[in-house]
Order: C-alpha cells, then structure tokens, then sequence
C-alpha cells in the first residue's frame, strides 16, 4: 500500500497559505490595475508625459491614504471625487468664456458587489510603503475656527484654486475636500499637504514647505468641514 | 580698486551666465511641464482661462500676452515659477512650484513660455 504522507503534507501546507489574502490581491488585479497603479511606478523612466495619461489615481500606497470604511462604500455605490477626472485638462475644452470641463468625457467608475468591495478594500489597505512618512508628520487632530479655517484654505494658502471646499466652491483639477476626512486617514492628510512629492513624484500638488503649525491648520479645517456637514 | 573692478565683472559674468543658462531651456521639455502643471489655471491655449479659474478673485497670466509678458525678464518669471505669487509681490494663487521642479526645469518651462508669448508675433 502506497503512503499517503507526502499527500498528507501537500494539503497541511495548501491549507496554512493565505487562500483569502491571495483571492484578494487577485481581484485588485484583475479589476484595478487598467486605471490604477497598483506598485510603484518607474517615475524617472516614464518620464512628467506619465501624469497627463494617467486613468486612474495611484493605489500603491492606498493602506496609508484611504479609511477603509470608506473604500468599502465608495467601491460600492461610487462617487465622482475629482470633479475634472484625474488630470483635468485632458477632458478640458476652450470656449471663448475660457476652458470647461467636458463631462461627457469623464469615465464613471466601476460599481463592485459588497463581497468584492470588502475583498478589494481589504487588500488595498495592505499597501501602505509611506508608513514612515506618516509617522514623521506625527499629526495629532485638533480644531480650528470653521470661517478663520476657511480663510486660511482659501484666502492665505490659495488651496480654492485646485480644491473644492464645499459642492459649489473652488477649482476642479484636484479632489474635492469637502469630504476630505470621511475619505482620507488623518495622518495622511497631513503627510501629504506637507510633501506631496514625496508620495507621488509627478504629483500636481505644489510642495510648498508648510512648518507643521501650517499644515494641522490646513488639516483641522478638513475635520472641522466634516463636523459641519458643510 | 582692482579687487572692486573683480567683483563687477565677476558679478556681471555670473549673471550673463544665469541669462544664458535661461534662455538655454528646453522649450520642449518645458511644453510637457507646462501642460501638467500649468494649464489647469493658464488654460490649455496659455491664455490664463483654465479651467479652475470660474470662482478666482485674480485671474492667472496671460501667457500669450506679448505686451505683458515682454515686460518680465527670466529673472521675475524664474522668481514667481519657483517662490510663487507671493515671491514677485503677486497673488498668493500662483503657488511656488520650486519643491516639485528642479531649477533646469523651470529654465525649461521659461523657454517654452518665451515661445508661448511671442513666437506668433516675432
């Protein structure tokens, strides 16, 4: 009679691998990685033509930027965050008023089934190589006066020029951040106002060297927008 | 006044060759910057009507302005790229670009914006 260890140990070993944690990277794969950069790109080889084409915003490091309550609804029922797509003026037309947003061009994302949303949220939120940067910042959540808050987003550091604050209010070629805090880990948020180059080479987010007092300003009004339900 | 005779013509060679390192730039290359970080508020025509500009109190640059974009040299247009509005006394919605471009290629970008003005009109 022939042994059946060797099969004994096959299966003990397929039975230890992470069957689930594969089935998810799986699906990040096959349904993200069209639009979305999933390792890091690259940068220097591609060259600045690289941000002009992109479909999608990067997701290697999304386990440091999204709040994976988040991820799981939007990924489910979602909602246009970039109100120009992800780089604006390639869906931008001139008008004799000045250029416009073409809505008809913009791509509606994907809707996925509550199993798939919580498998991709899942893997997603395991891809986190900015730790480190996060932790730097070291960001402690404060408050800050909604309409001085307002004044500083707008008037003192010009972040209406790209950013919505509120539905009706502010530019269209960054992500809106009038649901900024729902969306994004407050450590995060604060990593990147402070260096968006540093998580993103080609980002179109200007570096502009805020000292930490700065960016928990800038930081705490995002909250303070979230607890206003403005 | 030997030494002072040095330092004038040691000034004025730096500064010819900052001048000739500027006007070195690559407009090509600057075209390509232009278009990610530029067009969004300069329009993609560089006529200063992109498309965040709806809600702005002060509208960005014409770049296809001769008149208006003779009167800046390198200088001033190397200063607003890299220190922003605020560095050239300007509004504060022109950002300082100087933590994500390097000086070669903001050299590059004033190449490509010296065409933008005035390759029409030359």
């Amino acid at each position: 009679m022939r042994s059946t260890r060797p099969f004994r140990l096959l299966a003990a070993l397929v039975s230890c691998l992470p069957i689930a944690a594969f089935a998810d990277a799986r699906l990040v794969e096959t349904q993200c990685a069209g639009c979305h950069a999933l390792t890091r790109p690259d940068y220097d080889a591609l060259g600045i033509g690289e941000r002009a084409e992109r479909r999608g915003p990067p997701l290697y490091y999304a386990g440091n930027k999204f709040r994976e309550e988040w991820l799981v609804e939007w990924l489910q029922r979602p909602e246009r965050v970039r109100p120009g797509g992800v780089f604006a003026p390639a869906h931008a037309v001139t008008t004799p008023e000045g250029d416009v947003i073409d809505e008809a061009s913009l791509p509606e994302h994907p809707a996925l089934s509550a199993a798939d949303a919580e498998s991709a949220a899942k893997y997603l939120m395991t891809l986190r190589p900015y730790d480190e940067l996060i932790e730097a910042q070291a960001y402690e959540p404060g408050t800050i006066a909604l309409r001085l808050g307002q004044m500083n987003f707008s008037k003192f550091k010009g972040c209406d020029s790209c950013h919505r604050d509120a539905p009706d209010r502010g530019g269209v070629s960054g992500p809106e951040l009038y649901t900024a805090w729902e969306r994004l880990q407050p450590g995060f948020i604060a990593a990147y106002i402070a260096d968006p180059v540093a998580f993103d080479p080609h980002s179109i987010m200007p570096k502009a060297g805020l000292p930490p007092d700065e960016v928990k300003k800038l930081a705490d009004y995002l909250k303070a927008l979230s607890e206003t339900g403005q | 006044m030997k030494r002072i005779l040095f330092a004038v013509l040691g000034g004025a060679s730096l500064a010819s060759l900052v001048g000739v390192a500027q006007a070195d730039g690559d407009p090509r290359r600057g075209e390509a910057l232009y278009k990610v970080y530029c067009t969004q508020c300069h329009g993609l025509e560089g006529n200063g009507r992109g498309v965040n500009t709806p809600d702005m109190a002060v509208l960005p640059r014409n770049h296809t302005d001769r008149g208006e974009m003779s009167a800046r040299t390198d200088e001033d247009l190397f200063k607003a790229i890299q220190g922003g509005g605020k560095a050239v006394n300007k509004s504060v919605l022109m950002p300082a670009w100087g933590g994500n471009l390097d000086e070669s290629e903001i050299r590059d970008l004033i190449a490509y914006l010296r065409e933008l003005c005035c390759k029409n009109t030359q």
